[in-house]
């Protein structure tokens, strides 16, 4: 399985730089958040997969008894994903905005200054 | 001594504030400055002529091995002297040049913070302060050139002497790093205790010279990098007197002389010094023929000088050592003297061209008596310091290590051309009848006129009796440069020999040619014509080209468009990331770590790399904004089926969230724009795929390493006990890591607000695009 997450994370990526190498803003927000889907999984995978043993200590014990998934990397992608929301949420109001007043959703368009317009 | 650098830094500081106090008839009480340090340095004398050195030593920066050193030996105290001696005379001198000058208060800022500088580069021990006060001569120089700022002139020369002198800079440091990594020591004086076979037979030692090298000829001028001192001449006169003659231009002289005794004696460094001291003296005392401005026949004859000082140095015998200690002085006095009647010269007539000038000796006698002292001294005509001076030069000459024929041919032809150069300026405006609309001309302030009468007879009594320089000043300076100060005996009068013949044709033939050539304004434009050949056009042509291809460079690769930053970070990324992992990559992964697939996974993997590649290629963006979302979901999936439900339910919600988010205000939008063809297309996805590949390749290594848990065993081991909580996760979130979270959540807010902000803004009318 590790090997198919690894091919998920290479897609993820690659599909997320070519979404950020379009010129619609839609679709550089769809790049950014496929990119950062495959950062959090990689962490994942990094950290080492584990079946059906959670990081939650059982019930009537005080520690763990038997092998647990590491929770670090699970802590860190938690962060990750909520961050990365606050981005999103920012950015897509952002290209809405923006498209309010300039009327584009083409980069290149959006790079004219107003000397050159 | 630390507070004698210190003192000029203050005054600057105190200028700021008191500026007005300064500015106004209070003036002239500026240059008790540095009489006060002039009289401190005197009293060194005694100690130094006894052969001891004075040293100070602080801590600065103990972690690197930068200590605060200060040592006053015979080298430094000559400088310090000339610095605290001449700025006293030009400190005053200012008062009245710049008399009631709107910013009077700013020149003295800098040129105190200049002399402050100055002093620290002649007392440090340490190279790396002495690098720091280099550059802070250097940077107060472009201030002080740059005074008069409203003129177009001035900023150009400040900036081109900067460019130079900061060139020079970024040599010495380079240099100084050099020798600290050869020496293991940033102290010149341990330098000295080392034996000079192992720095001299390190395999950096020809690194160090030219790197070091390099600072001193852009700081003292040397061809070809000398073209920047006659620009500098834009500044006030005091300036030119006090930086761009007498001190600050021999830095580059004094940091040759100071690293004579660790780095001199190779055929590397005596030859450099020789050639590029002849060729710059021979060079600049020609093109001192070709000028009419007083101040650009001060300016070429001061490279000249130079020039010589480095020959000399690079002759490397007692004898040369010697005639360089000499020369300093000579030159200090006489030029010194000479940029003062200058002054003086343009601040009451109002012209420096000296065509037009003549006759001054009837209005403004005792400048001229100071002038024509001065150009005697610098023709080497007894009974002046300048005759013994050029006695000694040519002395040294003549036993020069390597073609001592040629050599004394150049500079008897330098120092016939100094000597046509020293009468122009010193006698020349001064001779002959006084023309109609000079006759007004008034006699300046004793602040002005009384500095270069001092200098001049200074020229005399060392002259008269060089006994008074002999032990206090030259034997020092001698030692300190490695020579044999016993064998050191000054005397007016040499005997009948043959350097007495070759003075005698030095006076004779410079004086006929001063009678023939007159300067002229045809020559000049003749001489201009040769210009774009010479070094400073060459830079300037080298400085448009650079523009040239910095602007070329940037349209290139920072062109403004957002995918080709992107482009061409993950085409380096790919690029070196990928040289390195080219064999380096192993693939060896152990099976048995590897958990099996089952079939849900399986499905859940197919269903994920169909739902990338639609929102990839669809053309709907609400279907584009739907497979994103299948995606998220998936992605939950394998959190749920790898023991990490915490995750899995952040990733529905959030998930969720934005497509609803995207749903929302994807309505508004315009439909996608089918714009790029089908080769930039292919070129991206090429380039997407390598990143793409890259990416799990290096995921794949990093599994086949082994891991670290120990920070995720501490967590899970303490989550109960310490934090009396079951769900580790959570625990590292809200516990151990709380304040994170804290900061995590005000980022949210920040978040939250912009929306808000976003939302709720009207924009004017006039704002939208119609």
């Amino acid at each position: 399985m590790e090997i198919l997450l690894a091919i998920l994370v290479g897609l993820l990526y690659a599909s997320g730089i070519y979404m950020i190498l379009r010129r619609s803003l839609v679709k550089l927000i769809i790049g950014i958040i496929l990119l950062g889907n495959g950062a959090n999984l990689l962490i994942f995978l990094l950290g080492r997969i584990t079946k059906g043993l959670p990081p939650i200590i059982p019930e009537n014990s005080k520690v763990f008894l038997e092998a647990y998934a590491d929770p670090v990397p699970q802590a860190l992608i938690l962060t990750a994903i909520v961050i990365s929301f606050g981005l999103q949420s920012f950015a897509i109001i952002l290209v809405k905005r923006a498209h309010k007043v300039v009327r584009t959703d083409d980069l290149d368009e959006m790079n004219a200054t107003d000397e050159d317009s | 001594m630390i507070s004698a650098i210190l003192l000029g830094f203050l005054f600057a500081i105190l200028l700021v504030f008191a500026g007005k106090f300064f500015k106004g008839k209070f003036a002239v009480l500026s240059s008790l400055i540095p009489l006060g340090l002039f009289v401190y340095f005197l009293q060194f004398i005694p100690e130094i002529m006894e052969g001891n050195i004075v040293k100070e030593s602080y801590n600065w920066v103990p972690s690197f091995g930068v200590n605060l050193g200060f040592t006053l030996d015979g080298l430094s105290l000559l400088f310090c002297l000339m610095i605290t001696g001449i700025g006293f005379l030009v400190f005053a001198y200012t008062s009245a040049y710049l008399h009631h000058h709107k910013y009077l208060d700013r020149f003295y800022g800098y040129l105190s913070v200049f002399m402050a500088a100055m002093l620290g580069l002649v007392l440090s021990d340490n190279v790396i302060s002495l690098f720091t006060f280099w550059e802070l001569t250097s940077i107060s120089s472009f201030f002080l050139i740059g005074f008069n700022n409203t003129q177009e002139a001035s900023r150009k020369s400040a900036l081109t002497a900067l460019g130079i002198t900061g060139l020079g800079g970024m040599f010495l440091l380079a240099g100084v790093i050099v020798l600290g990594n050869i020496t293991g020591t940033f102290s010149i004086a341990e330098m000295l205790n080392m034996s000079p076979e192992l720095i001299k037979g390190h395999e950096y030692y020809t690194v160090a010279v030219i790197l070091l090298f390099g600072a001193a000829f852009t700081k003292s001028a040397q061809f070809p990098f000398h073209f920047w001192l006659p620009g500098a001449m834009k500044a006030p006169t005091p300036v030119s007197t006090y930086l761009h003659s007498a001190t600050m231009v021999k830095a580059g002289i004094y940091l040759v002389m100071r690293f004579t005794p660790v780095l001199g004696g190779e055929e590397i460094w005596n030859t450099t010094l020789i050639v590029v001291g002849a060729v710059t003296m021979l060079y600049s005392a020609f093109h001192s023929l070709f000028r009419t401005d007083l101040k650009g026949v001060l300016a070429y004859s001061t490279i000249s000088a130079l020039g010589i000082l480095m020959f000399l140095i690079g002759m490397g015998t007692t004898e040369s050592f010697t005639a360089a200690a000499v020369f300093i002085i000579v030159h200090a006095l006489y030029k010194a003297t000479l940029f003062l009647t200058t002054g003086i010269i343009d601040h009451q007539t109002g012209t420096r061209d000296v065509t037009a000038l003549s006759g001054l000796r009837k209005v403004l006698m005792p400048v001229g008596i100071a002038a024509i002292i001065a150009a005697i001294s610098s023709a080497g005509i007894p009974p002046t310091i300048g005759f013994l001076g050029k006695e000694l030069t040519y002395e040294a000459t003549m036993h020069a290590p390597i073609i001592a024929t040629i050599l004394v041919v150049g500079i008897v032809i330098t120092k016939i051309l100094l000597l046509w150069a020293g009468f122009v300026a010193g006698i020349k405006p001064f001779q002959g009848s006084l023309p109609e609309n000079l006759k007004d001309t008034k006699m300046p302030g004793p602040f002005m006129w009384v500095p270069p009468i001092l200098l001049a007879v200074l020229s005399l009594i060392f002259g008269v009796m060089p006994f008074i320089i002999e032990g206090s000043l030259i034997k020092p300076v001698v030692s300190a440069l490695g020579g044999e100060a016993g064998e050191i005996h000054l005397a007016l009068w040499h005997g009948f020999n043959t350097v007495f013949i070759l003075s005698l044709v030095t006076i004779a033939v410079g004086t006929t040619l001063y009678f023939l050539l007159k300067p002229s304004a045809k020559l000049e434009t003749a001489v201009g014509k040769l210009e774009s050949a010479s070094p400073k056009s060459l830079m300037e042509k080298f400085n448009v080209g650079f523009t040239y291809l910095s602007s070329f460079w940037t349209r290139v690769f920072q062109n403004g468009y957002l995918r080709n930053y992107v482009f061409i970070i993950i085409f380096f990324l790919i690029g070196m990331v990928g040289y390195t992992m080219i064999g380096n990559t192993k693939f060896n992964i152990d099976p048995s770590i590897l958990s099996n697939v089952s079939f849900y996974e399986l499905v859940v993997f197919i269903i994920m790399c169909i739902a990338i590649l639609f929102t990839v290629f669809t053309s709907s963006r609400l279907s584009a904004v739907v497979a994103m979302g299948v995606v998220g979901l998936t992605i939950c999936l394998v959190f749920v089926f790898y023991s990490a439900p915490d995750l899995a339910m952040t990733q529905f919600s959030i998930d969720t969230l934005t497509v609803i988010l995207f749903v929302l205000v994807l309505y508004r939008l315009p439909r996608y724009l089918k714009i790029q063809d089908h080769k930039m297309r292919i070129r991206d996805g090429i380039l997407s795929l390598m990143f793409g590949g890259l990416i799990a390749v290096l995921a794949l290594e990093v599994l086949s390493e082994p891991v670290n848990t120990e920070i995720g065993d501490f967590y899970a081991e303490n989550s109960y006990i310490m934090a009396h909580g079951k769900n580790v996760v959570n625990v590292i979130l809200v516990d151990f890591r709380g304040a994170d979270t804290m900061i995590e959540i005000s980022v949210l807010t920040i978040a939250a607000i912009g929306v808000f902000g976003l939302l709720k803004l009207r924009l004017k009318r006039t704002d939208r695009v119609q």
